[in-house]
């Protein structure tokens, strides 16, 4: 089968200073995969470059093939930073809605079918009993599985969350991991995290990105030592094993 | 007061303030909530140039101030879209050059003896019928655009970047919002004057957020707050002979401190 994702000797930079280097990465099907990196170390960068925001000064970036500006609409996307604009006078059920890439609009407001739709990733997150409060009424962890329902609500067959647990309280990260293995089953997950420890229960593949790229496969008993083609991060990821 | 009713200059003067106070009860909506406010502060004042320019060349006041703020407008939209942390920069010296061609066009025009106090502080017991129909087209503007693009508007004033990612032309928006916030903010000048135009796009705004829990609820109520505060402050201006657009100002402002007030007693 042929990735979903495939990005070929990728560079980038911001006003000549390059942020990423040669970055070579491939996404299957049902993949789950965590970014990690230092802060400036271009992760969110590599996530504008998938979602075709930026576009790619050297090298390539398929998505299903072709450039990721033609595939928005299979690609659901959880922003970092949920917690802007709490004030906004907004129903979470519109907040969801706002995920419709708008092809079935009718000539005013939204279609039945698009509402609907929006209740469904509601229910997909457990959050439909919130659908008209107001978003600035929710704790952390409630507003960020209503950004998970606004990006699952175009039915997306990839789903890219950048720092999803960065201001949730330990139980709303454990709910939204949980979730997200759910929903795991049947879409592919990239998650850009800082807890490394959490992710690596998950995930089944990890990119640690500086600038370049260290990618390592995880297998089923996470036995990184014989996996990691990398040595200069072995050394961190063992510390890792050992904390835990 | 009742026999007040009869004189065609009072009847304008309501109708003017409910039209104004309908069309910034939307549009401040949409400014306060994408925390615009200093940007429309900057439009009003640059619009004064376009009233100076219009009493110079013997133009229709509303059509100079509506250029020079429809104008402003469209700087500040690109400035924002390429440039956005200079942009209070670019607006404090817009808001003052404005100013400052509006005062010396009014000095250089023969026979112009300083009405211009008017445009400041407002002059609703002035206004025409002319001025009576552009209130009334501008708000039919507003309202068929907001319905037509309600969800468009909401999705670039919550979240403009996921707008964006989701196939919404942020920029198109953008601009709109802010094209739409100079033309009230040019019929408001006639009601409450350009300095006063803030408050009228705030006040009653800021008490709507708080009792709202959609984007058009907040516009409905804040159509509704505007148009008590206008019609009370135009009341207490006759009884007491002052200034129209300080006593509808004021009668908001103390509407909002009565409001706060309440609310923290309640919190309790």
């Amino acid at each position: 089968m042929s990735p979903i994702i495939e990005i070929q000797n990728l560079s980038f930079s911001y006003h000549k200073q390059k942020v990423l280097e040669e970055i070579n990465l491939c996404v299957e099907e049902k993949d789950f995969l965590a970014i990690i990196g230092p802060n400036g170390g271009g992760k969110s960068t590599l996530l504008k470059l998938i979602l075709g925001i930026n576009k790619p000064q050297e090298g390539t970036i398929l998505t299903f093939g072709e450039t990721p500006k033609k595939n928005l609409s299979k690609i659901g996307y959880v922003p970092q930073n949920t917690n802007v604009n709490i004030d906004f006078p907004i129903k979470v059920i519109e907040v969801v809605l706002m995920g419709h890439i708008g092809t079935k609009r009718p000539l005013f407001g939204y279609a039945k079918e698009e509402t609907l739709c929006a209740m469904g990733a509601l229910e997909q997150v457990g959050m439909e009993k919130f659908a008209n409060e107001k978003i600035g009424s929710l704790s952390g962890g409630q507003r960020q599985r209503v950004m998970i329902a606004r990006a699952l609500c175009a039915h997306p067959q990839i789903l890219i969350l950048d720092e999803p647990t960065a201001s949730i309280d330990i139980d709303g990260q454990k709910q939204i991991y949980k979730l997200l293995q759910e929903l795991n089953n049947y879409i592919t997950i990239i998650v850009v995290s800082h807890d490394i420890s959490v992710i690596m229960q998950y995930a089944n593949k990890v990119a640690h990105i500086n600038k370049r790229l260290t990618h390592h496969h995880m297998s089923q008993e996470n036995d990184l030592k014989h996996k990691c083609d990398h040595f200069c991060e072995v050394e961190m990821f063992n510390q890792l094993r050992e904390d835990k | 007061m009742l026999e007040a009713l009869s004189y065609p200059f009072i009847q304008n003067a309501l109708m003017a303030g409910l039209l104004v106070s309908m069309a910034s009860g939307i549009i401040g909506s949409l400014i306060v909530v994408n925390r615009m406010v200093f940007l429309a502060g900057g439009i009003a004042h640059t619009a004064y140039g376009g009233i100076g320019v219009a009493v110079f060349l013997g133009l229709p006041i509303f059509l100079g101030a509506s250029i020079f703020a429809v104008g402003s407008a469209l700087i500040i939209a690109m400035i924002t879209l390429k440039h956005r942390e200079r942009m209070d920069t670019f607006i404090g010296l817009m808001w003052a050059v404005g100013m400052a061609v509006g005062v010396v066009l009014i000095d250089l025009t023969p026979g112009y003896n300083a009405n211009f106090m008017s445009y400041l502080f407002g002059s609703i017991l002035a206004v025409s019928q002319e001025d009576l129909w552009f209130m009334g087209s501008l708000l039919a503007l507003i309202i068929f655009i907001m319905t037509f693009w309600y969800r468009d508007i909401l999705a670039v004033s919550y979240d403009s970047e996921y707008a964006n990612l989701r196939g919404i032309n942020v920029r198109f928006f953008y601009t709109l919002i802010l094209i739409l916030s100079a033309l009230t903010v040019v019929v408001a000048i006639k009601v409450v004057g350009l300095i006063l135009v803030i408050a009228l796009l705030t006040i009653p705004v800021y008490i709507a957020e708080k009792l709202s829990t959609t984007l058009y609820m907040m516009m409905i109520l804040s159509g509704i707050f505007s148009s008590v505060f206008t019609l009370l402050g135009l009341y207490v201006s006759y009884e007491y002979d002052i200034a129209s657009g300080a006593s509808i100002i004021l009668i908001s402002a103390f509407s909002l401190f009565l409001f706060l007030g309440v609310n923290r007693l309640l919190a309790r």
